[in-house]
């Protein structure tokens, strides 16, 4: 019996888009601080689990987030026990401005986050530069850039960032990277998600493979790479 | 003189229009009852005035819709929100109803004696023999202080922001710890409190009777498709267009006869189609709307300020 205190637990968790039956049993945990992979193909159902943790499908089962028990939960009241969602298709306000939209990631509590305006920019100087344009004109690697920020401004302990590099630049990418890397120098767990090994490999402390809607894998960087059977069969395409 | 009366009309209509605006892009679907509430606030304004008078009802017809509608999204719209849009529908064309029948069981079947206030039923000015109304100038004054702050409130507070982004990303707006169904409800409870406001001063400047709002709902209907769904700004060209229409209409006694005439043509009850020939404009200016609904469905399906590419 594993006693270990863990910031998020995953237990047995099925999720549901209305009557199709995603996820049948997932378990995955994450520790304080800790980065997170979450790696697979097109259709494994990582973006499921990360909707499923943020109480955005029907589930069942457990998320117990700092020992409570949140799957049931609202969306925005996850979000206000701290747990972030970076969504996958950079689902930015297109008709505001970078300003506003990353007004609108701050939650509005008497709270003051860890994050201000000028660590955005400072981290991402195109977005100062940017940051009184329509966020609909920004390119693909701005867009990315703009939706971790938003995020970030509601100073989540925990993010769950589904493929964050996605169809970017690799000089972006790195950027990305180093924007994780600050992450976990502020003590801010991650759960990243990717189909690619690139910056998870990298980053990462533990890995967890999906295949099949279902954990295949789990382990650190590297004994995945270690382990040529499970990539060549859940991973490369 | 036409054009105030038109544009005081439109304005009005914008009021509605406005929040039926708004609710449609949060719900994705139209609400029948909207124009039920701008009933509601003619006679809760009615009620309320011949106990006290008009001043009271001014401020008190609005807040009781808006808590009504209030209620309504959060105790019966919000449980049928999950089993999609038809039953979403149907639910408020079933409110619609309900509100006609309460209406007739406590004020009757025929119209209640709503007088614009004594205050204000001089004509406030005079140009050649037309004149302009103290209560149409009223009006249009409340209707523009009400769209004024309805713009401030969208576009220069936190609540407005929240809104513009839930009213279009609803999920990525929730996720990030806003309280959308609350969110929602107070968009609904406002359209609803514009809505009666626009009754208060419609029911008297017009008639209060229960047909009224079959009648204004299905102008705010066209208002809304011929402005393109969902969009504020064509709401307001569309409003003030079919106001101007309308008042523009009923005032003039032109006729597809009359005008053949003039260019020397020789129309008699014997020409072929008389009957509609000699139609006044004043006569058809109650489908004037409909045909332009019409007309535009044909020429720009998306209405003039549409986005919507489906
Ligand atoms: N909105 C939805 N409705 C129904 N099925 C969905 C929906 N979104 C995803 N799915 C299905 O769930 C499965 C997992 O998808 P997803 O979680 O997006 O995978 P991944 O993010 O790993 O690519 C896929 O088979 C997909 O077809
Ligand atoms: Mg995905």
């Amino acid at each position: 019996m594993n006693t270990e205190k863990f910031a998020l637990e995953v237990k047995e968790l099925q999720a549901f888009y209305g009557k199709s039956h995603i996820l049948q049993g997932v378990n995955v945990n994450v520790r304080e601080g800790e980065i997170v992979a979450l790696l697979g193909r097109n259709g494994a159902g990582r973006s499921t689990l990360a909707k499923a943790i943020m109480g955005m499908v029907d589930t069942k089962g457990d998320v117990i987030w700092r020992g409570k028990n949140i799957a049931g939960m609202k969306a925005y009241e996850v979000a206000h026990l701290g747990i972030g969602y970076v969504p996958e298709s950079r689902d930015i306000f297109p008709k505001l401005t970078v300003e506003q939209n990353l007004m609108l990631g701050e939650k509005g509590g008497k709270k003051k986050g860890r994050w201000s305006f000028d660590d955005m920019y400072k981290m991402f100087p195109r977005l100062r530069e940017r940051q009184h344009t329509e966020a609909g004109v920004l390119s693909g690697g701005e867009q990315q850039m703009l939706t971790l920020c938003r995020t970030l401004m509601g100073d989540p302990d925990l993010i769950l960032i589904d493929e964050p590099t996605e169809g970017l630049a690799p000089a972006i990418v790195q950027l990305v990277a180093e924007y994780l890397r600050e992450l976990k120098r502020r003590g801010i767990s991650v759960v990243l998600i990717e189909q690619k090994l690139a910056i998870a490999m990298q980053i990462s402390d533990r890995v967890y493979v999906m295949g099949d809607r279902r954990i295949v894998f789990e382990g650190t960087p590297a004994e995945l790479k270690a382990d040529a059977n499970i990539r060549k069969e859940w991973l490369e395409v | 003189m036409s054009v105030l009366n038109g544009v005081s009309y439109g304005l009005l209509l914008f009021m509605l229009s406005a929040g039926l605006t708004l609710i449609f892009s949060m719900m994705g679907v139209l609400n029948f009852a909207h124009a039920s509430f701008y009933m509601l606030g003619a006679y809760f304004a009615y009620q309320v005035s011949s106990w006290s008078n008009f001043w009271v009802g001014l401020l008190i017809a609005p807040i009781l819709v808006a808590l009504l509608g209030g209620l309504f999204e959060r105790y019966v719209l919000r449980k049928t929100h999950k089993f999609g849009h038809v039953p979403e529908l149907l639910v408020t064309f079933g409110l619609s109803f309900v509100i006609l029948e309460i209406v007739q069981l406590i004020w009757g079947r025929t119209s209640v004696d709503y007088p614009v206030p004594p205050s204000m039923s001089g004509s406030l000015f005079k140009v050649f023999d037309s004149t302009f109304q103290m209560y149409r100038g009223f009006m249009m004054l409340v209707a523009i202080l009400m769209l004024v702050c309805l713009f401030l409130i969208l576009k220069k507070t936190r609540i407005g922001l929240v809104i513009q982004a839930a009213l279009t990303h609803p999920d990525t707006t929730e996720a990030l710890g806003h309280n959308v169904p609350r969110v929602f409800a107070i968009v609904f409870a406002a359209g609803c409190a514009l809505a009666g406001l626009a009754g208060v001063i419609g029911g008297n400047a017009f008639i209060t009777e229960p047909g009224m709002a079959q009648s204004v709902g299905a102008i705010i209907f066209v208002v809304i498709v011929v402005g393109g769904m969902g969009s504020l700004a064509g709401a307001l060209v569309a409003s003030l267009l079919i106001g101007l229409m309308q008042t523009f209409a009923v005032g003039l006694d032109w006729s597809f006869a009359g005008g053949l005439a003039r260019l020397g043509m020789d129309i008699t009850a014997e020409t072929p189609g008389y009957s509609l020939l000699k139609l006044k404009l004043s006569q058809v200016a109650p489908i004037l709307p409909f045909l332009l609904l019409v007309v535009m469905l044909v020429v720009r399906p998306k209405g003039i300020m549409g986005t919507r590419d489906d």
